[in-house]
């Protein structure tokens, strides 16, 4: 989401779960270097917290024999990782080229004007946040949408009402 | 007009799934592959003329080339499958239609290079694409297709997914090898190229999805049967993502060398609405735009393209019906390669937002004449300037319209004068 400039603290100490804890042991054998487990590792925290906070920052720096800073260095170069709690439902609508093109604009005005939530905010409830992303690699069926990471694509406008009707 | 080469086992139900990928055909170059000699590989994929099929067209065989001979280092892989250019979506199609064919394809090039570790750089978006993947690549390593005897030949080759997060710039050849190395996707300055100082720095190949995914039916059918399709220069097949204003948006496999505008009508139903064709972007968003002029005497092949002043980029075909507002176009442009740059060269980092504040300048009526030239004169001062071509992927393309398109341009100032 939009402020990437600090990281956020739950209180609460970060580790990985037991499923990911075998994945990491999976995979830290194939790099030649434990740097290289920097963003497969913020992924894994990412789907088991939702985001990233200060402590996952923590822990994987010290899982992988590194500085903190390195690893937030990563978590703000790349825009997929969250710096903050995201909505129930983080949608993510495309804003380039061929979506434009196809007026991805109606879906965004929608959610703005009907469930109040902009790119970059999450709504009031915790339902919803949005998101404005570049080219999502969906371009002939365009426009599209991508729901928790799941793509919904040739849009319009009724297909997105009937889309977010499904959604907790 | 098509020609299913790549995209053969598209149309098959469930045939990303081994078994089904087998039945019709996977894996089957893999006897001969271990008969040939890895210089011979080489050798067949030169004969083939395949071109790299991510955007540049350099010729696959000839990069393998480059590797030095007899040095004390590993050899990498890096399968590009990054996929950010706007327009280009040609890729996904192989991930989850016919990931076993990509598989398949990593082991003849890794078998022609000598190498064991082979890295599939993934973009994050693709995010039931990266899993998929993974499925394909653990089904190919219980099969013995990867692992340490691959075939059941004396043969190490392990394969391991790297998915990106968001950065555009790490399709760019080092761009992506730093992200794999655990850094920000800042490219590095060439030479040396990766050929040679590579992945941890080690001589290292960079190809495209589709490059990869071609060399099965070169290596099984051979380099004259790939040449068989296509033109002197351009051979073979594309995968062509057509999108926008078009009645049938897709991605179609074509050989190369057609003209575009029977493609348009013929395979993507001419422009959609009944309306009139205003422009074409031939290959992702940093190809120059073509009017709807010449993109009548164009075909679909590296040497027209490049005969009109613009590129064959990735094959991602962008339609502009009458209707479009090119500044505003413009605009959605230089966003997008503003918020993409690494930040690393000031040229870009800089530049580009300036290019954005003009343009938003104009399309607010604020803008002067003299606005209009400053953009142009900002593309010549920020093309070549940096590190990668990121900047010149935003800038060629934006001169193409100020050069075609301003009167358009210019009407914003004027209307605003009024």
């Amino acid at each position: 989401m939009s402020d990437r400039s600090e990281l956020i603290s739950t209180g609460e100490p970060f580790a990985f779960d037991a499923e990911r804890d075998a994945e990491f042991e999976r995979l830290i054998v194939r790099y030649p270097i434990r740097e290289s487990m920097i963003m497969p590792a913020l992924w894994m925290a990412q789907e088991q917290q939702g985001w990233i906070s200060a402590e996952a920052i923590e822990y994987i720096a010290e899982r992988i024999g590194t500085y903190p800073a390195k690893v937030f260095e990563l978590a703000t170069f790349y825009t997929m990782y969250h710096l903050k709690p995201v909505g129930q439902n983080h949608i993510c609508v495309c804003r380039t080229l061929s979506c434009w093109l196809r007026d991805k604009q109606a879906i965004v005005d929608y959610l703005a004007k009907e469930i109040g939530v902009r790119p970059g905010q999450v709504s009031e409830d915790g339902r919803f946040s949005l998101e404005e992303v570049e080219c999502l690699g969906h371009c002939g069926t365009a426009p599209v949408v991508q729901v928790n990471g799941e793509f919904h694509e040739e849009m319009d406008l009724e297909k997105f009402k009937a889309l977010l009707a499904t959604l907790d | 007009m098509e020609v299913k080469i790549l995209s053969a086992k598209f149309d098959i139900d469930n045939a990303h799934q081994i078994e089904v990928a087998k039945s019709h055909g996977a894996y089957q170059t893999l006897e001969k592959l271990f008969s040939m000699a890895p210089e011979d590989v080489t050798n067949e994929v030169k004969d083939s003329g395949l071109r790299g099929r991510g955007g540049a067209g350099f010729p696959a065989g000839v990069k393998w080339g480059f590797l030095p001979k007899d040095l004390d280092k590993p050899t990498y892989l890096a399968v590009n499958s990054d996929e950010s250019e706007p327009a280009t979506f040609k890729d996904r199609y192989i991930l989850v239609k016919d990931p076993h064919l990509l598989i398949e394809g990593i082991i003849i090039c890794c078998y022609a290079i000598d190498c064991h570790d082979a890295y599939i750089y993934i973009r994050g978006e693709y995010t039931s694409q990266v899993k998929g993947l993974q499925r394909a690549i653990d089904e190919a390593y219980e099969a013995g297709y990867l692992g340490e005897t691959v075939n059941g030949h004396d043969f190490r080759l392990d394969v391991t997914v790297h998915r990106g997060a968001g950065a555009y710039v790490c399709g760019e050849e080092t761009a992506l090898l730093e992200s794999i190395e655990g850094k920000k996707g800042q490219p590095r300055s060439k030479p040396p190229f990766p050929a040679v100082v590579g992945l941890y720095d080690c001589p290292t190949i960079i190809n495209n999805v589709q490059t990869i995914a071609s060399l099965p039916f070169i290596i099984q059918e051979g380099a004259d049967a790939y040449k068989a399709h296509g033109t002197e220069k351009s051979t073979g097949t594309h995968l062509f993502g057509i999108s926008g204003h078009v009645e049938k948006p897709g991605m179609y496999e074509l050989p190369l060398g057609l003209p575009l505008m029977e493609v348009l009508e013929k395979v993507a139903g001419g422009v959609w609405k009944g309306r009139q064709l205003k422009g074409v972007i031939p290959g992702g968003s940093s190809t120059p735009v073509l009017t709807a002029e010449e993109a009548k005497t164009v075909n679909l092949d590296y040497e027209s393209m490049a005969e009109h002043k613009t590129m064959f980029g990735s094959g991602g075909i962008v339609v502009l019906d009458e209707t479009v507002d090119m500044v505003k176009l413009v605009e959605n442009l230089i966003y997008f390669y503003h918020h993409e740059s690494c930040g690393q060269c000031t040229p870009c980092r800089e530049g580009l937002g300036w290019m954005l504040k003009i343009v938003k300048k104009i399309i607010a009526g604020e803008g002067t004449m003299a606005d209009i030239d400053l953009l142009v004169e900002l593309c010549d001062n920020i093309e070549m300037k940096t590190v990668c071509v990121l900047s010149a992927a935003c800038t060629m393309p934006v001169r193409s319209y100020l050069n075609k398109f301003r009167d358009e341009f210019e009407a914003y100032v004027t209307d605003a004068a009024s």
